[in-house]
């Protein structure tokens, strides 16, 4: 905020002046800056981003190494304590985000792309193609999520690639009904006929034309997705269709662990896996929220 | 006009409204941007005062600040607002809600979004009179006698609907109903009918005419439109860049101007049967300032006057007193209306050949649309044609089938029956089966230009891929087309890569014109181009659109409801009613009479400057469903020269009754003329 304008007045503009684009963007930009929703969950993701890429390198102990120090308490050595190998639960949590963070992000982007496609053909045509594929997307909405992503992981067999396709291709139909919605309203408004009255041909038409006017609510979709992305990420590894071990994945942490709890004790080996994937979805839906409140004006 | 002279400024009474030198800024990005500076004006009681100027001029923000609704970011800094004596600045929250739901009202642009969709009629109008305490059933009742005030006839049945059930027209009288139920001090109308019809308007504003003679009630009227603040005002006040610049009676401000921002606005409507081979528009130069905090010393309006000298720039002028309360804001104000034209050289526009090939021609062409089991016919049987280098213009009300007529000729719409020739061979009747010279022949320019142009791509990407599709230009060969493009609409050089939304709406208008001619189009068609735009552009734009006919002899279908506009652009003239052909012939004939009935009841439903001595024909109720059309002639439910049976049972023919003069009427040629003849020879000189 300390970018303090030569307070010189700006030459005597035209309406329509130039800047104004730059300037309408800064605004966003700062708008989103300024706003605490953003800046929270920005920093609680990032924090998860700094730690996928530096992994191992950092962490106190090597979250793969065994000790004879087992299930250990809470100390000055582990602060988070140890699990059932020995291993230094604080090194396993800043490491374990890794494969969510490759995964689920991918998974978005191919959603959205699926999504995104959909929803213009979908929504430029109408009619019978509308009809059609509306109707297999209804279809494939009414079947719950996880039926679908464990029956195609059993059939494919586990492994980040076919994860990321699962989860891609089960958000493709919802991420196509709100990019639909948006292209119903652009699709009446006069550019698209000029676009046609002077011979474009309907891919041009719905990637060229009306594909960038609908990207603020596909950006808003993105973000949502990514949150569920994650989740849908720690639900499945924790059924065992998602991140194999010997992965320090939050969800195999979990899984590992929790009969533990039946004890009534050893809580830390489930409790800061589950803090960090709570805050890392937390995170995101701060960053979705505050997008969505400057985007959707 | 004349309801005010019945009672001749009512002493007794404090003035109704008064703004004592009222500042109203808004904040944008941190700075204070100054909308109205130091306006003073005051509304008497029964006093019907008017508030004209361009879009940016603050008319809308004034209304705001008087009930105190501005946005978030604007604030009153500075000045007094005075609503029956009582400083409005100063009431606490609640007395503000009480002043507001009982002292007043206001009536805004647009009705359809003031209504509460999912209420009926009927609950919404009791609302202001339950909010004040009345019980539940007297309120309907005495919603009833309020709807019934605004000559709607079936009050109980419309009371019992819900607002998409009623007509634009239809809905803007409930509000006004609402609006004048409380029997308010003031009554604040913004912009009330400009989105309505020509004929609907007429009716909504004689309505609230008899009504403020009536009830003495005290109005500020808001409009851009000269010719309606002329018919419904006492006093005018000329609103510009948030100062006001001149105020006194409308007919002295509007016969007498003395100011050179008024006499520019008043030069640039086209009127008085002005046609574009006698002469062009005056424009206004330049554009609005732009409203900053630094308040630059000087005149606001001489950067664009004619008439500015030295001292205009450096010394504000201070009010001159005219006498009669007439006064103006302008250091030479004696010499106004001697302001130079601001007008391009005429042109010779070439004569149209009507003797050679058609350009364009349109054979007994039918549309029907299915609508939930219902025929709509959108357009019946109708043929014209259009030669080369000239324009057809298109009128009547909304549900005439002129857009429809607009989108099958391009070929959005297929016709269900007959047939578009160009050139003398046919048209295939959709867009994607035409050949890319035919595509290239025809194209449009949207009465939108916000929607009309991707906001997300830039001028250059706009007109390169308009010249690349259209004309086949690519690499350097376009971009020297696109420059020459755009500078043959005047669009400077720097805004290439400028988008959509940095540019006025008069510039878009130009760019949106500009793509349209991209690839040398032998027909526009121009639907509405001029009708979102403020007079002063306007006038720019028609001017422009008659310089490329004469350059590149294009010809245009030229869509507009304003009659001023399509008589000043047009050669002739076809009148659209219920998708039906009803008067065709030369725009001097059509306009000059005799006329088609329903032409007759379109020309005198406009409010003109002039006043001039037209007798307003009124027009009985709203255009009939196009899917459940009156038998026998289409207008007869609505014609006042319906001459009996035979209307009703026999549709007339289209029949040629002089020379190049199609009308479809029963009435005789000369017994038109006979009847027609009278109050109307204001318009025939």
């Amino acid at each position: 905020m300390s970018t303090v304008a030569t307070p010189a007045p700006a030459p005597a503009q035209v309406p329509g002046q130039l800047g104004e684009a730059q300037l309408a963007r800064r605004e966003t930009l700062g708008q989103l800056f300024r706003s605490k929703t953003f800046l929270v969950g920005a920093s609680m993701v990032l924090f998860w981003v700094f730690w996928a890429l530096a992994g191992s390198r950092l962490t106190p102990h090597d979250p793969l190494s065994q000790s004879p120090d087992i299930l250990a308490g809470l100390s000055k050595h582990h602060w988070f304590g140890t699990d059932q190998l020995g291993r230094d639960v604080l090194s396993r949590v800043l490491a374990g985000s890794s494969d969510t963070l490759q995964v689920a992000p991918l998974a978005t982007l191919l959603g959205i792309a699926g999504g995104t496609t959909v929803g213009l053909v979908t929504g430029y045509f109408l009619g019978i193609v509308d009809e059609t594929i509306s109707r297999v997307v209804d279809a494939v909405l009414a079947l719950p999520l996880i039926v679908i992503a464990v029956t195609a992981l059993v059939a494919l067999g586990s492994s980040k690639v076919t994860l990321i396709v699962v989860i891609g291709v089960v958000f493709t139909p919802i991420v196509s009904r709100t990019v639909r919605a948006a292209v119903l309203g652009e699709r009446e408004l006069e550019y698209v006929q000029a676009a046609r009255l002077r011979g474009e041909r309907a891919p041009y038409v719905m990637f060229v034309e009306i594909l960038p006017n609908v990207m603020g609510p596909i950006i808003v979709e993105a973000t949502v997705r990514l949150g569920y992305a994650i989740f849908a990420v720690a639900g499945l590894t924790f059924l065992g269709f998602g991140v194999q071990p010997p992965s320090p994945d939050w969800s195999l942490q979990i899984a590992d662990n929790y009969q533990l709890l039946n004890a009534g004790t050893y809580e830390w080996t489930v409790l800061f896996p589950g803090l960090a994937i709570a805050s890392l979805i937390v995170g995101v839906n701060l960053v979705a929220d505050g997008l969505q409140q400057v985007l959707d004006r | 006009m004349s309801q005010a002279l019945a009672q001749p400024a009512a002493v007794e009474a404090a003035n109704a409204l008064e703004l004592r030198d009222l500042d109203v800024v808004y904040r944008v990005r941190g700075r204070d941007r100054q909308v109205l500076r130091g306006i003073t004006l005051s509304v008497g009681r029964g006093e019907a005062y008017g508030l004209v100027g361009e879009s940016g001029c603050g008319k809308s923000t004034a209304a705001l600040a008087i009930v105190q609704y501005l946005p978030r970011n604007g604030r009153v800094r500075n000045g007094q607002i005075l609503i029956d004596d009582r400083d409005v600045l100063s009431l606490s929250r609640g007395q503000l809600l009480r002043l507001r739901a009982d002292a007043v009202s206001m009536v805004y642009q647009n009705p359809s979004t003031a209504l509460n969709p999912s209420l009926r009629i009927g609950r919404q109008a009791a609302e202001v009179f339950t909010v004040r305490g009345v019980a539940r059933g007297e309120a309907l009742e005495r919603a009833r006698q309020a709807l019934e005030l605004v000559q709607i006839a079936d009050p109980g049945s419309v009371m019992q609907r819900y607002p998409h059930q009623l007509s634009g027209g239809m809905q803007q009288r409930v509000i006004i109903a609402m609006a004048l139920a409380k029997d308010p001090s003031l009554l604040i109308l913004d912009e009330p009918t400009t989105g309505l019809d020509a004929t609907v308007e007429a009716e909504v504003l004689d309505l609230v005419a008899g009504l403020q003679a009536k009830l003495h009630t005290s109005v500020l009227f808001i409009s851009h439109n000269l010719g309606v603040i002329a018919k419904m005002c006492d006093r005018v006040g000329v609103l510009y860049a948030g100062r006001l610049v001149e105020e006194g009676a409308v007919e002295r401000v509007l016969h007498d101007p003395r100011h050179p921002y008024t006499v520019g606005l008043l030069r640039c409507i086209p009127r008085g049967g002005v046609r574009k081979d006698h002469g062009r528009l005056d424009t206004i130069p330049g554009f609005l300032p732009n409203l900053s905090e630094t308040v630059v010393p000087g005149c606001v309006f001489a950067a664009r006057c004619g008439l500015a000298q030295e001292i205009c720039h450096t010394e504000e002028p201070p009010l001159h007193e005219l006498g009669g309360g007439h006064v103006s804001r302008c250091h030479f104000h004696e010499q106004a209306q001697s302001l130079p034209r601001e007008m391009a050289a005429d042109l010779a526009l070439p004569a149209v050949d009507r003797a050679g090939q058609a350009l364009l021609q349109f054979d007994d062409l039918g549309k029907v649309f299915h609508q939930h089991g219902h025929q709509i016919n959108a357009l019946v049987g109708v043929s014209a044609a259009i030669w080369p280098g000239e324009t057809l213009g298109l009128v009547g009300e909304s549900g005439s089938g002129k857009t429809t007529l607009a989108r099958t000729l391009l070929g959005i719409v297929g016709p269900t029956s007959g047939a578009v020739r160009l050139d003398g061979t046919a048209l295939a009747p959709r867009l994607g089966k035409r050949s890319k010279e035919e595509v290239r022949a025809i194209q449009i320019v949207f009465q939108n230009p916000d929607s009309a142009l991707n906001r997300r791509h830039s001028v250059r990407r706009i007109l390169r891929r308009a010249l690349k599709k259209l004309a086949a230009l690519t690499g350097s060969a376009a971009e020297t087309r696109m420059l020459d493009l755009m500078s043959s609409v005047r669009l400077a050089e720097r805004y290439v890569s400028a988008k959509p939304g940095q540019l006025s709406g008069g510039l878009k208008q130009r760019l949106a014109i500009a793509r349209a001619f991209a690839g040398d189009p032998k027909l526009v068609l121009c639907d509405e181009p001029t009708s979102a735009l403020d007079v002063s552009v306007q006038a720019a734009i028609l001017n422009l659109l008659v310089e490329l006919q004469a350059q590149s002899r294009v010809s245009y279908l030229f869509i507009s409801h304003d009659l001023g506009v399509v008589r000043y652009v047009s050669d002739r003239i076809a009148v659209l009613y219920l998708g039906r052909l009803m008067e065709l012939g030369a725009a001097e004939v059509v306009f000059a009479g005799p006329h088609h009935p329903y032409t007759e009841a379109l020309l005198s439903a406009v409010p003109t400057i002039d006043g001039g001595g037209r007798e307003r024909i009124k027009l009985a109720g709203e255009i009939p469903s196009a899917s459940n059309p009156p038998s026998g002639c289409v207008f007869h439910t609505r014609c006042h020269r319906k001459v009996g049976e035979i209307c009703e049972l026999e549709e007339p023919p289209l029949v040629e009754v002089e020379p190049g003069h199609l009308m479809r009427c029963h009435i005789p040629l000369e017994e038109l003329r006979r009847l027609q003849l009278g109050p109307k020879e204001a318009a025939s000189a």
